[in-house]
């Protein structure tokens, strides 16, 4: 690990992340705004940051924790009460008199308002939860999930959090488009700037992952005893990686409620957490580069490429058999069995770009996609 | 007082008995291999599903019944040897997420098999019947289900302590490698913890859906949930804990779920509060407390962790 590397796979990992950032910009302008590769590059990166954010968690300190929905939930949920504009809010809370919070807050100050919420809540949840182990600590991350959950939408909190319905009209992913005078939109933003968000978000994960505390925290993970016996303080580290996780989870929900443009608590299932977490296996437990390319992989894979098993397919005369509406899912998860069972280390196991670079490289291969 | 409350008594009671059969599954999974099988609950919706396949199909209802049981097991069985034989010596982290792919797996299955619709369950003439105890109303099974679940469990320690192949799983939660030396053949037992789990989950299946007559790729999960935490509260491993965690959190969960009314008629609160929104949420809270104070659970062993 000590040995000098070159720095050329950092230099060529920048320049390509470079360059998807461009090319997400011109085809964003010059592709229709309806094409189905924009909804799955949004709802792809506001995934990629989520599964990272969880990777911090079950992959590089070991703490295998399942309540990535809740702390997306409570995200998402402050995100949307602080920014809902004042005159829309008496027809959101209509069933409150407009709701106790009477003003807004920009947009950027509501997201990083979400994580530092989110990162609360995993503090007070940290307190009793992180002394269990392994199995014991996810089942109860899950229950703390589900206890948020009806939290939310308690009607008794409804002047707040709209009880059980559904908060609407705050800023989505479309208001960041330019538009002139007359309502034509000018330059196209909304794809980009989720990319933006997502990515800053990722690369101070990244700095954390290779920081003091980073390496601090994979020695949790690979022996808690020998850790500690270096004089790691375990609890210290354990909530740190917690609070951060979920401060990005919380983040990654004001995302997902900016994308689907309204939130309503019983979304948050856990069966949202499992999916987050199939994506991490997927991409490799233990590797930034893959959950962020697994994301997109996924949400590709469920809304885009494997769309025509929904539909009746005719080869010349004959009907595909089997093939209607949901058959694509099962498709889906058979693949996904496929890689936990078989391909556990996932797409990239638990290295990243650089380190693919660097032996490609050496090899002489082809250039990374 | 009685009256008002009673009612909720009875429904939990009923309620507890049908997480009970669901619990011993996940607690003898637990007790064997160290997984929390995420899948149960959903092998338990699956029963729900063939039943009303199986009833639609024309069949009598005096052959479908068996022939779920005996699907469902298979089902069970199949799961085991499909997703978590291969794992044997992986991480035990790797099961757990084999253990929730299967559960995507069949959720996302059922879901393309009913089109995603709620399904109505077939009435059973007999347990469906409504009758009368005292002030309330309700069906035969929510009677029957308790001495149902007693008769089942005490069947089930008869197995385990009497018979051959019951000492053996003794023995393999005991010490896995142990045991295997011993020239016990594991896969074996773990197939008969699998198909004891998912026989008691088919049972449940059918006086549960008896008394909440719909099911959707997603009943499964809650049930599920509840009967782990109810496995968990009894100290997992442990079947009488298990049964009697079940118990408890079904009584507790339905007088939650009535409280608003009954404080209303004690004359405690003037207006409903909605607090039946936090029945799911009470069964998470006693799980988190039960791992803060006992971790092992009523009933548990007390473990050693070894360096």
């Amino acid at each position: 690990m000590n040995q000098k590397k070159s720095k050329t796979p950092m230099i060529v990992t920048l320049v390509l992340v470079a360059a998807i950032y461009v090319a997400v910009f011109i085809a964003e302008q010059t592709l229709p705004a309806t094409s189905m590769l924009f909804t799955v590059l949004k709802k792809g990166a506001v995934y990629a940051l989520v599964a990272v954010s969880m990777n911090l968690l079950n992959g590089f300190t070991g703490i295998f924790s399942l309540g990535q929905a809740g702390f997306m939930l409570v995200g998402a949920y402050v995100y949307g009460i602080f920014t809902i504009p004042v005159d829309q809010r008496a027809s959101v809370y209509q069933y409150f008199d407009g709701g106790i919070v009477q003003f807004t807050v920009p947009v950027v100050v509501a997201m990083i308002m979400a994580g530092l919420a989110a990162a609360f809540f995993a503090f007070l949840i940290g307190l009793p939860v992180l002394r269990l182990k392994s199995d014991y600590l996810a089942i109860a991350t899950l229950g703390f999930a589900e206890i948020i959950r009806a939290i939310f939408q308690w009607n008794g909190l409804g002047p707040v959090t709209n009880g059980s319905n559904m908060l609407r009209a705050f800023p989505n992913f479309n208001d960041f488009n330019i538009r002139d005078a007359s309502g034509n939109t000018v330059v196209y933003l909304s794809t980009l700037i989720p990319f933006i968000i997502a990515g800053v978000c990722i690369a101070l994960i990244m700095l954390l992952i290779n920081s003091g505390y980073g390496r601090a925290l994979k020695a949790v993970r690979d022996d808690e005893v020998a850790a500690e016996a270096m004089g790691i303080n375990l609890a210290h580290h354990k909530r740190l990686a917690f609070c951060i996780s979920s401060f990005f989870a919380g983040v990654g929900g004001a995302m997902l409620a900016m994308y689907q443009t309204t939130v309503q608590a019983k979304s948050f299932t856990s069966a949202m957490t499992y999916e987050i977490l199939l994506i991490v296996v997927i991409g490799g437990i233990g590797s930034v580069t893959g959950s962020v390319f697994s994301s997109f992989l996924f949400v590709a894979c469920s809304e885009w490429w494997l769309r025509f098993l929904d539909e009746k397919q005719l080869i010349g005369d004959f009907e595909v058999p089997l093939l209607r509406t949901g058959f694509r899912m099962v498709v889906f998860s058979v693949i996904i069995m496929i890689v936990v069972l078989f391909f556990r280390r996932g797409i990239m196991g638990d290295k990243e770009l650089p380190d693919l670079l660097s032996r490609r490289n050496k090899t002489k291969g082809r250039a990374a996609k | 007082m009685w009256d008002t409350i009673f009612p909720y008594l009875l429904s939990g009671v009923s309620v507890g008995g049908q997480y009970a059969l669901i619990a011993i599954g996940y607690t003898m999974v637990y007790g064997i291999l160290r997984l929390i099988n995420f899948a149960h609950g959903d092998v338990f919706m699956v029963a729900g599903i063939i039943m009303v396949y199986l009833a639609a199909s024309g069949l009598p209802l005096w052959l479908c019944i068996p022939l779920v049981l005996l699907i469902t097991v298979a089902v069970g069985f199949l799961i085991e040897r499909a997703a978590y034989k291969p794992l044997r010596s992986a991480p035990r982290m790797s099961v757990m997420i084999s253990a929730i792919g299967v559960s995507y797996t069949l959720q996302n299955l059922v879901l393309y098999i009913t089109g995603g619709l709620n399904k109505q369950y077939p009435t059973i003439p007999g347990i469906s019947d409504t009758i009368s105890i005292g002030a309330a109303k309700t069906k035969v099974v929510t009677v029957i289900t308790p001495f149902l679940v007693i008769a089942l469990v005490v069947a089930l320690v008869m197995l385990i302590n009497k018979t051959k192949i019951g000492m053996a799983m003794r023995a393999v939660s005991k010490d896995f490698e142990t045991s295997q030396l011993m020239g016990i053949k594991i896969n074996n037992v773990i197939s008969a913890t699998f198909i004891i789990g998912s026989f008691l989950a088919g049972v449940g299946s059918i006086l549960f859906f008896t008394n909440y007559p719909t099911v959707i790729q997603t009943s499964g999960a809650m049930p599920g949930l509840k009967a782990f935490v109810a496995a968990v509260f009894g100290g997992i491993g442990s079947i009488p804990g298990a049964v009697i965690g079940a118990f408890i959190i079904g009584i507790m969960e339905n007088i939650i779920k009535g409280l608003d009314v009954i404080l209303f008629k004690l004359g405690v609160i003037s207006q409903p509060v909605g607090l039946a929104t936090f029945s799911d949420a009470f069964t998470f809270a006693l799980l988190i407390i039960i791992l803060i104070v006992k971790p092992t659970g009523l009933f548990g062993e007390k473990v050693t962790d070894k360096v």
